[in-house]
């Protein structure tokens, strides 16, 4: 009963089949199927350790890190699963890139944090690294306040400044994906605002998935927004849906604030 | 079981502006079968008590809003929590209404009161009875979530519709008879007039309730795009 197109009508830039992810005996994500559909935003929501973050980390192979993780079912990007043999990990990563919840800058200057993912690529190239940086940091909406300090340390720069570095720095190596960890949830409002209408502009080239905490946050920035509770994935859909009318009861007490 | 919210204080805002509502409600139900007794009962007295009970609807009606606006701005409220905050600031405006109309009526009262009567009223006493209960019926499904009920009232409107064009043109016939009649005539018309309006506010009440409970929009059908209906 609504006209407003469900985001999924669009392709899917990345897409699970299924995906169940363990830490050893335990499941922590359950046959959860879900599309990002491309140039849009999908928020995962729900409580903590219902899955989400683990999710979204399946999608770039972090989990692989941890030992006594295990997967199965499918993760495709671009319709083409990302553990097959013409993809591997820091290709992957290089395509999907991350963003963390606590920022995380390198103890070296602004210029050489955002040089960084470009440099391990052998690109080397004076002038080619500085137009790229500058790109990176205008698209991360820092380039105005960082540009006259380039060789300093990034180390002196505010949490909300740090925190748009790293996303520089994620879209330095030009990704087609972003995986936002609570990328604001230690910022203040305004540094948080910059954040979210980043991730309105960004969506114009990238495909981004954000986990929130924050449910309004997730309201304001995603196209669609996907529900997790104990590993499954409860309901997904456009997010004004799932904000006004939610098909599932689980997630009308999520939205509403009855927890158990 | 019914869930709550994990924030008690939350939960008993919603619950108190619920409250609040119904009981604006009930005023507006005891000021139209008031309105309309003051008329039958030629009591005039009465017609001044709904003018005076007028005030304290108003009242409602802006505390009721307020109440409102606060839970939108420090709550947030989300699906069917914001589905019954927009619901009932809507149903607040068309209560408020309501109790003018009641006004209106016992305003047709204490003029005719003045007069000598000119016909049996038990069609009006009829039409009076029928509009409070749809208000009845609709705040009912309000309470309990109703959505059969509320499309019960919906579907109801068109019996006030069919007795108010009845009395329309007993009237009508009277004031053709005599021309003597055409001033109370014209009164008794205006106040069937207000009761059919009465029951038009207690439809769109039990539409609200309808959207508040399924989240569609049932409003205006014949006003769609042929395309699709609009969103919620």
């Amino acid at each position: 009963m609504t006209s407003i197109p469900h985001p999924a009508a669009s392709a899917a830039k990345m897409e699970t089949r299924r995906l169940e992810i363990r830490y050893g005996a335990k499941a922590a994500v359950k046959d959860v199927s879900l599309t990002l559909p491309d140039r849009q935003v999908t928020a995962l929501i729900g409580p903590s350790g219902c899955g989400k973050s683990t999710f979204l980390r399946a999608l770039n192979r972090m989990n692989d890190l941890i030992p006594g993780s295990s997967a199965s079912g499918e993760i495709l990007l671009d319709g083409r699963s990302i553990y097959a043999g013409h993809l591997d990990a820091v290709e992957l990563r290089r395509r999907v890139g991350m963003v963390f919840q606590k920022s995380n800058p390198f103890p070296k200057s602004i210029f050489e944090n955002v040089a960084y993912g470009l440099r391990i690529g052998g690109l080397s190239d004076r002038r080619e690294l500085g137009e790229r940086i500058e790109r990176s940091l205008r698209s991360a909406a820092l380039w105005d306040e960082v540009k006259d300090r380039l060789a300093e340390s990034a180390m002196g720069l505010s949490g909300g400044q740090q925190q748009r570095l790293c996303i520089a720095r994620a879209l330095a190596v030009e990704p087609e994906v972003l995986l936002m960890d609570e990328p604001a949830s230690a910022l203040d409002p305004i540094a948080t605002a910059k954040i979210e209408d980043l991730i309105h502009e960004l969506k114009v080239r990238y495909t981004i998935a954000i986990v929130t905490h924050n449910m309004q946050q997730a309201a304001r920035v995603s196209d669609q927004t996907a529900f997790f509770y104990m590993g499954e994935l409860v309901e997904v859909g456009p997010t004004e849906q799932i904000f006004t009318t939610p098909r599932q009861q689980r997630t009308e007490d999520y939205v509403t604030g009855k927890f158990g | 079981m019914v869930t709550t919210h994990t924030d008690k204080t939350y939960e008993a805002e919603l619950r108190d502006l619920r409250d609040r509502l119904l009981e604006m409600g009930g005023l507006v139900e005891r000021a139209i079968s008031a309105s309309v007794r003051s008329i039958t009962e030629r009591d005039s007295a009465l017609a001044e008590q709904v003018k005076e009970g007028d005030r304290e609807i108003n009242r409602m009606e802006v505390a009721i809003d307020g109440a409102c606006r606060r839970v939108l701005a420090l709550r947030q409220p989300a699906a069917s929590d914001l589905r019954f905050i927009t619901t009932a600031l809507k149903i607040v405006t068309d209560l408020e209404r309501m109790g003018d109309l009641a006004v209106n009526v016992a305003e047709r009262a204490l003029d005719l009161n003045k007069t000598a009567p000119i016909a049996p009223l038990h069609d009006l006493s009829r039409l009076a009875e029928m509009s409070e209960a749809q208000l009845k019926h609709a705040l009912d499904a309000f309470v309990t979530g109703d959505v059969a009920k509320a499309e019960d009232v919906m579907r109801s409107d068109a019996h006030l519709d069919a007795l108010y064009l009845k009395i329309f043109n007993d009237l009508l016939a009277m004031m053709m008879e005599d021309s003597r009649n055409i001033r109370r005539a014209t009164s008794l018309m205006f106040a069937a007039k207000h009761l059919e309006r009465f029951g038009d506010h207690a439809t769109n009440l039990a539409e609200m309730v309808v959207y508040m409970v399924r989240g569609t929009d049932v409003r205006h059908p014949r006003s769609r795009a042929p395309s699709g209906p609009p969103g919620p």
